[in-house]
């Protein structure tokens, strides 16, 4: 059973993940990455990981991929022209996510003592999750609030500057 | 059929996934021509990276590894937010998306 739905839900992700370089319209990529998104939730339930899989379906298939849809829309991006790109990325960029892949792929398959993943397993409880987050790692969540605080005061300034600039020269 | 139920998976087979969804992170940013399908990949690149943490946090037990995972979300979202807003303003003053015609740092 494990196995089925593992190989299923991987599937989904990587067809998914090519999806996204083949499409040449942005919402038709935004979609796919939607797909693996949600695909990668499942995995994650699989490894146990509750609270990640809930998490991952309403932060990131939810809140961010309708952000990108949404400003996709706004900006009524249309079709991307394809360029041949730059000569470093053709000669440097290529070989060298073959290597990366190629290494990781040598050390991942040549390590001793990696388990395996059964649905008997059991789950990391949420409960068990926010005690470790709420006592032992309170500093690090604090200073994410502050994180998310700054990152919306400067998306809000960006977007208003560029507004008042429109405004100025458009007055002119 | 039992035999069927209480099959395993390797955790190298979730690693493997992990780097292949990086790698094809990192082509998608090489070949993709617009901003925000380069960030898409970017994105990519993040979930799967995240997947190998959370292999990582059930091979050895350890909540630490899923704690990181929700951070990594936190600032994905907090970066998302920024990119978007930073391509919106690109878009205002070049009126094109396309990476190759944003090659001046001042207009």
């Amino acid at each position: 059973m494990h196995l089925i739905v593992f190989i299923v839900f991987a599937g989904f992700c990587l067809a998914g993940a090519i999806n996204l370089l083949i499409q040449s319209h942005p919402i038709a990529s935004a979609l796919s990455l939607i797909v693996v998104m949600t695909s990668l939730a499942v995995l994650y339930l699989l490894l146990g990981a509750e609270f990640l899989a809930a998490a991952q379906v309403i932060v990131y298939a939810g809140a961010i991929m309708v952000l990108f849809t949404f400003v996709v829309m706004l900006l009524n991006a249309g079709r991307e022209e394809r360029t041949l790109g730059s000569r470093a990325a053709l000669r440097v960029g290529f070989p060298a996510v073959v290597v990366i892949l190629a290494v990781i792929a040598t050390v991942i398959l040549h390590a001793q003592g990696l388990g395996v993943a059964k649905l008997s397993d059991g789950i990391t409880s949420t409960e068990e999750l926010s005690t470790v987050l709420f006592t032992k790692l309170l500093l690090p969540f604090e200073v994410t609030s502050v994180l998310i605080l700054i990152a919306i005061l400067g998306a809000v300034a960006m977007a208003s500057h560029g507004g008042k600039e429109q405004e100025r020269t458009g007055g002119k | 059929m039992n035999s069927l139920f209480s099959q395993e998976v390797p955790l190298s087979w979730y690693l493997l996934l992990s780097a292949a969804l990086f790698s094809l992170g990192i082509v998608g940013f090489l070949i993709k021509r617009n901003l925000i399908t380069m960030f898409m990949s970017i994105e990519l690149m993040l979930n799967g990276v995240n997947l190998s943490f959370v292999t990582f946090a059930h091979q050895w037990h350890a909540v630490k590894g899923q704690i990181f995972v929700f951070f990594v979300m936190v600032v994905a979202a907090a970066e998302a937010a920024v990119g978007l807003a930073i391509i919106i303003a690109i878009f205002r003053t070049r009126a094109t998306l396309a990476v190759d015609r944003v090659d001046l740092m001042k207009l």
